[in-house]
């Protein structure tokens, strides 16, 4: 009975690439791709880095039956690790800026998770600061992720994710885009492309102000910096603002049936930017990293089609 | 009358790293008026080409959110707090009409 054996955390990953030929049309010549992340059973990309570094920490004896699991987070790894938590039957407390989504909260106490709310004004740097001082001060009970700085994290990318889409793409993949929160999805694919094949490009995502509406991504120059990002792996960086990414939010949703989230829209708003410069038979890949029901009550989808 | 704006982390580069500033201002326009009055890089931050506040920009006086209670008309009692707070999509209600 092969076919009841599969348990939750073995459904991470190897999610379907599919083409966004509507979105690309003003981009002759060339491909643009984009994983569906959003498939990942907790509903984002962000499973695949929970599941490495967790799965990390068990393996090198950080995380021991008793330990609590705790980390600061924007809202999709704290599901990611709620999740997991859930399963593992390990206990989770997310430290998370008060201005995240309701859905992502609740979506993280549904799986039994604990919330501490930080001050919005301090944004994800604060809800970090205050993860690890709580962290550091129960070293013996708590088990700190610390998902900005854990190798673990762009590990798991590097892994599978850049290894699926070099094998969906058959080799043809020339382009990577992708959005840099914690950089983990970014630094592990970008990387191992580049070791498949140097001549691939990879561009970075940021949003073009410090005050942004992309949850989950960071402004590198005005933030603190994630100890994994590897800023010497970008070919160019690509500024998106706000109401670009809100635009093609709607346009996935409405065009191609994508109902996904803002930093999606991020994503494929830089890579269409970027299709458009590009020569004939250039093969894009992007990431659409979690679903649009954790925005279901934003007011940016309430701009007419 | 004088306000007090709370500048949260990501603007306060544009501030001498200040996270209070103290203005004088009767209503939230005048407010962040004065506020890009002291510091001009911070309004293409805060507002579009247009002139119209970002939508993801949300203002609190006294830690209620004024896009449905005056806007930029909503008036600040002296000695009142204004906060601007960057909404992340889908969380706290998103724009201010100003």
């Amino acid at each position: 009975m092969t076919g009841i054996n599969t348990r939750i955390l073995d459904m991470v990953g190897n999610t379907a690439l599919v083409r966004l030929d509507k979105i690309a049309a003003k981009a002759p010549g060339v491909t643009l791709l984009a994983k569906t992340e959003f498939a990942n059973p907790s509903g984002s990309v962000k499973d695949r880095a929970a599941k490495g570094i967790i799965l990390d920490a068990l393996n090198t004896g950080k995380l021991t039956p008793g330990r609590t699991i705790m980390d600061a987070t924007s809202g999709n790894t704290g599901i990611a690790f709620a999740m997991i938590g859930a399963v593992l039957g390990y206990p989770v407390t997310l430290y998370i800026p008060a201005n995240a989504s309701p859905e992502r909260k609740r979506m993280i106490q549904s799986y039994g998770a604990r919330i501490v709310e930080t001050d919005p004004l301090e944004s994800s740097d604060g809800a970090y600061l205050a993860a690890r001082a709580a962290a550091e001060a129960n070293p013996e009970s708590i088990f700190f992720p610390d998902q900005y700085n854990n190798p673990a994290n762009w590990r798991a990318h590097y892994e599978t994710t850049a290894v699926e889409i070099w094998e969906q793409t058959e080799r043809a993949v020339t382009h990577f885009v992708a959005i840099t929160g914690t950089s983990g999805t970014f630094t592990g694919t970008a990387r191992r492309l580049k070791e498949f094949n140097s001549a691939i490009q990879v561009f970075a995502v940021q949003p073009d102000s410090p005050m942004h509406g992309i949850e989950g991504t960071k402004h590198m120059a005005s933030t603190l910096k994630p100890g994994i990002l590897d800023e010497s792996l970008p070919d160019g960086v690509l500024p998106v603002s706000t109401d670009e990414a809100y635009a093609m939010t709607r346009r996935l949703a409405r065009e191609e049936g994508l109902y996904v989230g803002v930093s999606s829209g991020a994503n494929v708003q830089a890579a269409l930017r970027l299709a458009k410069v590009l020569p004939y038979g250039s093969v894009i890949v992007t990431i659409l990293c979690d679903g649009g029901l954790r925005y279901a009550s934003a007011p940016f989808w309430d701009v007419p089609a | 009358m004088s306000v007090t704006i709370q500048i949260p982390s990501a603007l306060r580069a544009f501030t001498e790293r200040k996270s209070e500033i103290a203005v004088e201002a009767k209503t939230v326009g005048e407010a962040i008026t004065a506020l890009t009055n002291l510091y001009p890089d911070i309004r293409p931050h805060l507002f579009e080409e247009e002139g119209k506040l970002r939508s993801f920009i949300n203002v609190y006086v006294a830690g209620k959110n004024v896009r449905n209670a005056g806007g930029v008309e909503a008036a600040i009692p002296d000695g009142e707090t204004l906060t601007l707070v960057p909404a992340i999509a889908g969380g706290a209600p998103l724009g201010v009409r100003l």
